[in-house]
C-alpha cells in the first residue's frame, strides 16, 4: 500500500494535485486567520456608538420598563428640533436585569449609553461608590430648582455633585374597590373614604375590621402584610439607613411601628397572604381577591389597569393616605463614558423639564418629580376613566407635597426584602413573630457582611 | 493508517516538496542559479513549517476560546475569591486570603443551600433516571408510530427553561393553580407549594424531571439498540421472561451508559439554577430559602448583596465539590468495571 501511494505521489498526480492543495491550504490559513482576528476583534470593537462627525451625533439612552419617552413622542420631537441628533433607546423590561448590566458596565466604565436610567432603589450606590462614573449636572449649569427638593437630595453625592435628574416619583394614596366597600356598608366616595382613614393607620385597620365583619367571605381587606409594612415605613423620615449612611433598621422607629402594624393586620386575618408582584398576586388582583392596596403610588394605577383589565374598570378608586410617602420613581444620568456629554446633558435636561414631565404624566401616568410640573393644571386636574370620579391629580399632588426626605442607603432594598420575607413566614406559615424577626436579623447579618 | 499519514508525514526525500536537486547529481540539467536555489530553500522551509505548525493553528480556535471563556474566568474567579470586593467596583480588591472560604464553614445559609441542592438533586435525579429507563424499555419494543413517541418525548427538552418554569409556577399557584384546584376536587386540602420545604422542593424537582427525562430516555434507547439481538433470542429460547431479560441482559449492557447519565445528571443537579430562580421569581429560593440551591446562593451573594469575593468563593467551592464527586464516580467506575471483569 505504502509503496503504491508514494508512487502515485511521485508520478502523475503531483502536478495536478499541487495547485489544488495550495488553494486548499490558502483557504485553511485564511480561515484560521479570520477566526483568530474575529476572536480578538470581538473584544475591542464595541465602541462605535459615538457615531460620526461633529454635525451628526447619535445619543443612546438606556432605560428599563416604561419611561414613556418614546411612547409620548418626545424623542421625535427633540430630533425634529435638533436635526443633527439621532436618539436611540435600549429598553430592558425588568429593572433587576437592567441594573445588573448597568453595574457591570459602570464597573468597567465601558459599553454605557450616553444617558442611563437609575431606579430610586439603586440611587444610593450610584451616589456613593459609582459617583465618579457620572457627570455632575452642576458643572453644566442645569437648572434643578424646579424639582421637588428631596428628589435632588437623593441624587446628590457627598461632595455635592448632582448625578441624576428626576424623572417621576411615586406619591402614594390608598387604592380601594368601591363595590366591595359598598357590600360592606362603607362609604364609596373617594372624599368620604379619605375621611375614614384620616386619623392614621390605626383608622385604616379599624375600617378593615369593620370591613371583614360585613364584606363577602372570600374577599380580604388588603393584599399582604408586606404591603402594609411598606406603606407604613415609607412615611418615616428614617427607615433603614440614617443620614450618616449607617444601617439602623434594628433601632429604627419606622421599622418597629411598621412591623407591629403589619403583624396586627396579619393576626386579624385581614390580608390575602400574598407577596406583592408575584404572578399569584397579579392573579389575585385580577380576580378581585382583596379590597385595598395601602400603598398605591401613581404607577400602581397602571399596574391595576393592566392586571384587573376590563373586569376591574370602574370599580377601583383612590383615597388619600393618612401618611403619604414616596414609592419608586427614577432618575436619568449622563455617564462619564459618554463621548457627547454636552449634548447628552442637554437632552437629559430637556426630557426632565416640567413641560415634558407633564406630557409623560398625561401619556403614561408617571407622576412628575418637578414641582413646577405638579402645579400645572393638566396634572392637578388629571383624572382617569378607569377610576371614575376620582381626583387622581389632586390626591397625588397633595401627597407629593407631604413626602418626607428620607435618607436612602445602598442596602435598603435588601433590608426591606428580608423584612417582608419575615412577615410572609408569620403570615403564611404561622411562625412566631419574634423568631421571624430573629431570622430577618441573621439573614441580614449574613447578607450585609463584607 | 497509511492514507492518513500520507498527507501529514514529512516529505520523504523529494516527496511532496520540490526537489532541490543537489548539484552533484544534476547531470542532465544545468545547475540551478543561487537565486533559484534560495527560492527552493525558502519553499521547502515553508513546507516544513506548514507541516509542523499548521495542525496547531487548526486546533487553536478551540483552545483560544477555551482560554478566553473557560480558563481565564475560572482562574480570575479563584483570584477574586481570595479578596473582598464589591460587585460595583470589581477592580478595587482587598486581599483577605482564605477568609471567604473559611466563613462558609459557619455560614448556615451556605449549608442550607448545600442541603437543598442535595435533596432536590436526589428527588429529581433518581425518579428521572428510573422513569427514563422504563420509557426507553417501552420505546425499544417494536410499536406503531415509534418515531412519533421518540420525538414527543424529547419536546420538553427543547422547551425554553424559562417558559416551562413559569408555566409550572402557575400550575403550583396557591390560590389559582390547577394542581390545587384538582386536589380540591378530590377532597384533599390545598397545599401552599411555595411555602413548605418539601412541597417547594418537590415542585422544583418535577420541573427538572419533566424537562430531562426525555433526554435520558433517548440516551438509554440508543444504548439499548446497541445490545445484540441474539442475546435476547437465546434468553427467550431458554425461557427467560421479558422482565428477566431486562434485568439480566439490558441492565448489565447499559451499565456504562447509566453511569454516564448519573454523572451528567449529578453535575446538572449541582448547578441547578434556572428552575428554582424562576419558580421563586428571585434568587432567594423562597421566603425562608427553603429551596435555594448553591447556584442561587452564589447569585444572590454576588448580584443582590454585591459581594463579589464571597460569591466567587461559593463558585469555587461548587467547583471543588464537583471535582470530589467526579473522583468518587471515577473510583466507583473502576470498581464496577473491575468487579464485572471478574465475573466474566
Amino acid at each position: 500500500m505504502r509503496q503504491e501511494d508514494d508512487d502515485v505521489m511521485h508520478n502523475t498526480t503531483r502536478t495536478t494535485n499541487r495547485p489544488r492543495r495550495r488553494a486548499a491550504r490558502a483557504v485553511a490559513v485564511g480561515l484560521t486567520a479570520t477566526l483568530a482576528t474575529a476572536l480578538l476583534g470581538a473584544c475591542s470593537s464595541d465602541d462605535d456608538g459615538g457615531g460620526g462627525d461633529d454635525d451628526n451625533i447619535t445619543l443612546r439612552v438606556g432605560v428599563f420598563g416604561q419611561f414613556g419617552y418614546e411612547e409620548a413622542g418626545l424623542y421625535d420631537e427633540y430630533m425634529e428640533a435638533n436635526p443633527n441628533i439621532t436618539i436611540e433607546q435600549d429598553s430592558t423590561t425588568e429593572n433587576a436585569d437592567y441594573i445588573a448590566q448597568l453595574r457591570t458596565r459602570l464597573g468597567q466604565n465601558s459599553g454605557l449609553a450616553d444617558i442611563q436610567a437609575i431606579e430610586v432603589g439603586n440611587i444610593a450606590e450610584m451616589t456613593s461608590e459609582l459617583s465618579p462614573r457620572w457627570v455632575d449636572f452642576n458643572e453644566y449649569d442645569v437648572d434643578t430648582s424646579h424639582f421637588v427638593p428631596w428628589k435632588i437630595d437623593q441624587a446628590t453625592d457627598a461632595d455635592g455633585r448632582v448625578i441624576g435628574l428626576g424623572t417621576d416619583i411615586g406619591p402614594t394614596g390608598i387604592c380601594y374597590r368601591t363595590d366591595y366597600f359598598e357590600q360592606a356598608g362603607l362609604p364609596t366616595e373617594s372624599e368620604a373614604v379619605s375621611e375614614l382613614f384620616a386619623g392614621g393607620w390605626e383608622d385604616y385597620i379599624a375600617v378593615g375590621e369593620d370591613f371583614a365583619a360585613n364584606a363577602p367571605d372570600d374577599v380580604a381587606y388588603l393584599d399582604s402584610a408586606g404591603g402594609m409594612f411598606n406603606a407604613v415605613v415609607s412615611a418615616f423620615e428614617e427607615r433603614y439607613t440614617n443620614e450618616a449612611g449607617e444601617v439602623i433598621y434594628q433601632e429604627s422607629e419606622g421599622v418597629q411601628t411598621a412591623w407591629d402594624l403589619s403583624l396586627q393586620v396579619a393576626d386579624a386575618g385581614l390580608t390575602d397572604q400574598q407577596q406583592q408582584f408575584t404572578p399569584e398576586w397579579e392573579r389575585a388582583l385580577a380576580n378581585g381577591a382583596f379590597a385595598t392596596l395601602p400603598a398605591c403610588p401613581a404607577w400602581m394605577l397602571t399596574t391595576i389597569q393592566s392586571h384587573a383589565g376590563d373586569a376591574g374598570a370602574g370599580v377601583w378608586s383612590m383615597a388619600r393616605s393618612p401618611e403619604p410617602s414616596n414609592w419608586g420613581g427614577s432618575f436619568i444620568g449622563v455617564t462619564d463614558a459618554s463621548e457627547h456629554k454636552e449634548e447628552a446633558v442637554a437632552l437629559a435636561e430637556w426630557l426632565t423639564a416640567p413641560e415634558q414631565q407633564a406630557k409623560i404624566f398625561a401619556n403614561a401616568g408617571n407622576f412628575p418629580s418637578s414641582a413646577t410640573a405638579q402645579e400645572t393644571e393638566e396634572v392637578q386636574n388629571a383624572t382617569n376613566e378607569y377610576f371614575p370620579g376620582t381626583q387622581i391629580g389632586q390626591i397625588l399632588s397633595t401627597a407629593a407635597a407631604e413626602i418626607p426626605s428620607t435618607p436612602i442607603g445602598p442596602n435598603d432594598q435588601i433590608i426591606q426584602e428580608s423584612i417582608t420575607n419575615g412577615l410572609v413566614t408569620v403570615e403564611q406559615q404561622g411562625n412566631d413573630p419574634d423568631s421571624a424577626w430573629d431570622g430577618v436579623v441573621s439573614a441580614l447579618d449574613n447578607a450585609l457582611a463584607e | 493508517m497509511t492514507t492518513e499519514h500520507r498527507e501529514a508525514a514529512p516529505p520523504a526525500k523529494g516527496g511532496a516538496a520540490p526537489r532541490p536537486t543537489p548539484p552533484a547529481s544534476g547531470t542532465a540539467r544545468p545547475a540551478p542559479g543561487p537565486k533559484e536555489q534560495r527560492r527552493a530553500e525558502r519553499r521547502s522551509r515553508r513546507y516544513r513549517w506548514d507541516l509542523k505548525y499548521s495542525p496547531y493553528a487548526f486546533i487553536s480556535p478551540f483552545f483560544l476560546f477555551f482560554a478566553a471563556f473557560g480558563l481565564f474566568p475560572l482562574l480570575y474567579t479563584g483570584w477574586s475569591a481570595l479578596h473582598s470586593a464589591s460587585m460595583l467596583t470589581p477592580n478595587e480588591m482587598e486581599w483577605v486570603g482564605f477568609e471567604n472560604f473559611t466563613r462558609l464553614w459557619e455560614d448556615e445559609f451556605f449549608w442550607k443551600a448545600l442541603r437543598n441542592t442535595f435533596t432536590i438533586g436526589i428527588i429529581s435525579t433518581v425518579p428521572q433516571l428510573l422513569m427514563a429507563l422504563g420509557l426507553a424499555h417501552l420505546l425499544n419494543y417494536r410499536l406503531r408510530g415509534s418515531m412519533f413517541f421518540r420525538v414527543a418525548i424529547l419536546t420538553p427538552y427543547a422547551t425554553s427553561i424559562a417558559a416551562a418554569t413559569l408555566v409550572f409556577a402557575m400550575l403550583y399557584g396557591r390560590d389559582y393553580g390547577v394542581i390545587n384546584w384538582a386536589l380540591d376536587l378530590i377532597g384533599i386540602d390545598r397545599v401552599d407549594w411555595q411555602a413548605g420545604t418539601w412541597s417547594s422542593q418537590f415542585a422544583v424537582s418535577t420541573i427538572v424531571i419533566w424537562r430531562w427525562t426525555g433526554y435520558n430516555t433517548l440516551i438509554y434507547l440508543a444504548a439499548m439498540q446497541a445490545v445484540p439481538n441474539d442475546l435476547y433470542e437465546s434468553a427467550a429460547l431458554d425461557g427467560a421472561s421479558r422482565w428477566k431479560q431486562f434485568i439480566h441482559i439490558t441492565l448489565p449492557s447499559l451499565r456504562p451508559t447509566i453511569l454516564f447519565t448519573v454523572v451528567v445528571s449529578t453535575i446538572g443537579a449541582t448547578q441547578l439554577f434556572g428552575e428554582p430562580l424562576l419558580f421563586a421569581g428571585d434568587p432567594s429560593g423562597g421566603t425562608q430559602n427553603q429551596y435555594q440551591t448553591l447556584g442561587l446562593y452564589m447569585y444572590e451573594m454576588g448580584w443582590i448583596n454585591r459581594h463579589l469575593g464571597r460569591a466567587a468563593a461559593i463558585a469555587w467551592t461548587m467547583f471543588l465539590l464537583l471535582i470530589i464527586i467526579g473522583i468518587i464516580y471515577w473510583v466507583v467506575t473502576r470498581w464496577v468495571s473491575r468487579s464485572s471483569g471478574e465475573e466474566e
